[in-house]
């Protein structure tokens, strides 16, 4: 039982809007695992329930959510039923999708500071951390600026560093990427990279950039856009599909009916093979010039 | 100056005393183009574009919309000429459903009820949102909730676009909906003021680019010539898409260099096979003088490669 994320036959329906109303799943049957050190990338279209799946990580759902929950989660060895969130705190981080949902101090400091201090930790080793975390993500020159003043890159990679300094071993990222630069980008998955390699840390990312996705994640799961009609009866299927991203992202038609974007390269691949009878199966540049090369001779 | 629909002369801005974020912008954007606006994180695109509608002021210099100065405009009035979609969804959404939401732009510019209600209808379903008119906004997924304020801007209808990371959070299908409402706009003569990270978005749709820099414009042209520049993408932080990374690792071979689209690259690439498979079973009779010339230039430098 190694497994940092458990997650089986898991069913959750928001309240309904009306007392009496019918329950609408948002997630209607979900297993998924996840080993210590695993990177996992969980893509789907824009309902598909993807950010409930990192609040029902957390424990955010349904303790502060409500609703009507059914199956069973465990972070760090922690079912999130008998842990309410304060108690999942030290075992899973949760970066938002929206920065500003998470960001709420005086200034830049103290926002990394708040989480540390709420895990007990002697000041000394607070402030050690909290220096680390604002160089790591370039943001020593706004230590003393209130959240609100800095830009949408700087709120994004302020909240990272205030989950990250935490160290929990299970880390929910809620598209990690949305809105940053590519030197942002960089150093969040560097960041992430270093962690899993040094902690063994279990990432758990839901992202909708597929380039991001087939470069760092160990596997991929695409959610099934659930129906917008109220179902009550029918268990659907959660996961379309699962596997490496390389595996994933051969599927090109199918993705598209997910709404989920494919690899530019791999978009290349299975043109070329269409038109010119090829065998190609490359996702990234490095694996794409070779290939190519040997091909145009 | 009714052709120039946005216009900046000198505008500085500062959020703090020490710090000016906008250093002498001199942006001209005529009626009808399609202009990107990329830059690395906090090099001022959002505080820049929130000037057009008011939300901003300058420090120093001066902005006009249509010829007008904004000075002394309120941001109500300005709304009637430039319609913007914030970053978040959450900094303009607050109706009680999705349809009262969409209908509040249009509405509040006094459209007459009959006209809210048709332009209200064809947003709800171009962004898919029919199913879901009567829910409360708040109760949905991100990527929905910013479907919601595209529909919203489409039901406003107004002349001219700033739109903020339009694309953030939303699905593939999503992003297509977006993308070919944006083409429409852009045909029927709307002017576009697009911010984003997204560099496939900017090569395949905008007709202008400017690159922003610690406040300041370091790169003005079309999407090609900004391309075609890798050090001054690094400079400025932007990625080049893959495709385009692809295009230039392979131009030893003699692939063109301006393949911006994977159609264009597969079509660049297809011509290149062929012709060299045609060079390599060579025809002795036969001598296509340019075709071999180009050929042998790729073969040549092809060579070179590990």
């Amino acid at each position: 039982m190694s497994h940092n994320i458990l997650v089986k036959g898991l069913r959750f329906a928001y309240p309904p809007l009306e007392a009496g109303g019918p329950t609408q799943w948002v997630i209607d049957g979900l297993d998924l695992s996840a080993r210590a050190g695993e990177w996992l990338a969980v893509m789907g279209a824009s309902d598909a329930g993807k950010t409930t799946l990192c609040l029902l990580l957390a424990g955010l759902a349904p303790h502060l959510t409500g609703g009507t929950m059914e199956g069973q989660v465990v972070v760090a060895g922690r079912d999130t039923r008998e842990y309410p969130p304060p108690g999942l705190a030290a075992s899973a981080g949760l970066l938002f999708q929206e920065p500003e949902a998470q960001l709420f101090n005086a200034d830049a400091e103290a926002e990394v500071a708040w989480g540390l201090e709420n895990l007990g930790l002697p000041a000394a080793e607070i402030q050690d951390r909290v220096d680390a975390a604002l160089a790591q993500f370039r943001l020593e020159h706004v230590r003393h600026r209130p959240p609100d003043q800095l830009s949408g890159g700087e709120k994004k990679r302020l909240a990272l560093a205030s989950v990250l300094a935490m160290q929990p071993p299970v880390i929910i990222l809620d598209e990690p990427m949305g809105g940053l630069d590519p030197a942002g980008r960089e150093e969040v998955l560097a960041a992430l990279a270093t962690l899993r390699r040094d902690r063994s840390a279990t990432i758990l990312m839901t992202e909708s950039d597929p380039e991001a996705v087939s470069a760092f994640a160990d596997r991929l799961v695409v959610l099934e856009r659930p129906a917008r009609q109220p179902v009550d009866s029918a268990r659907g299927q959660a996961i379309a599909l699962e596997g490496t991203p390389r595996e994933v992202f051969q599927h090109l038609e199918q993705l598209a009916d997910l709404g989920v974007s494919a690899p530019q390269l791999a978009r290349v691949a299975a043109t070329l093979n269409r038109r010119l009878g090829t065998q190609f199966d490359f996702l990234t540049i490095d694996e794409a010039v070779p290939a190519l090369a040997v091909h145009l001779g | 100056m009714a052709d120039t629909a946005l216009q900046t002369t000198g505008l500085w801005f500062r959020y703090q005393e020490d710090s000016p974020v906008l250093r002498g912008i001199d942006l001209q954007v005529p009626r009808g183009q399609f202009l990107a606006l990329v830059g690395a994180n906090g090099s001022g695109k959002t505080t820049l574009v929130k000037h057009f509608n008011g939300l901003l002021r300058p420090w120093q210099g001066q902005v006009f919309v249509y010829g007008q100065e904004t000075a002394g405009r309120s941001v109500g009035e300005l709304a009637r000429q430039v319609g913007f979609l914030f970053q978040h969804p959450e900094q303009q959404i607050f109706s009680a459903s999705v349809r009262q939401e969409v209908a509040f732009g249009p509405h509040n510019l006094g459209v007459v009820p009959a006209e809210v209600d048709r332009r209200v209808e064809a947003a709800l379903a171009r962004f898919d949102l029919s199913a879901i008119a009567n829910r409360p906004p708040a109760i949905l997924s991100y990527g929905v909730r910013r479907q919601v304020t595209l529909a919203s801007l489409a039901a406003m209808d107004p002349p001219i676009l700033v739109l903020d990371e339009p694309t953030v959070g939303l699905d593939a299908r999503g992003v297509g909906e977006t993308v070919a409402w944006l083409q429409e706009l852009h045909a029927a003569g709307r002017t576009i003021l697009l911010v984003t990270h997204d560099m496939g978005l900017v090569v395949e749709h905008a007709e202008r680019a400017i690159v922003l820099s610690e406040g300041g414009i370091v790169a003005d042209g079309t999407p090609a010539d900004l391309f075609g520049q890798p050090e001054l993408l690094a400079r400025a932080s932007l990625g080049q898409p893959p495709v385009m990374a692809l295009a230039q690792a392979l131009s030893p071979w003699g692939l063109a260099g301006d393949a911006l689209t994977v159609e264009t690259f597969c079509r660049a690439y297809e011509a290149l096979y062929q012709a060299r498979s045609l060079a390599s079973t060579p025809p002795p009779a036969q001598e296509g003088r340019s075709t071999t010339g180009g050929d042998d230039r790729a073969s040549q430098r092809g060579e070179g490669q590990p």
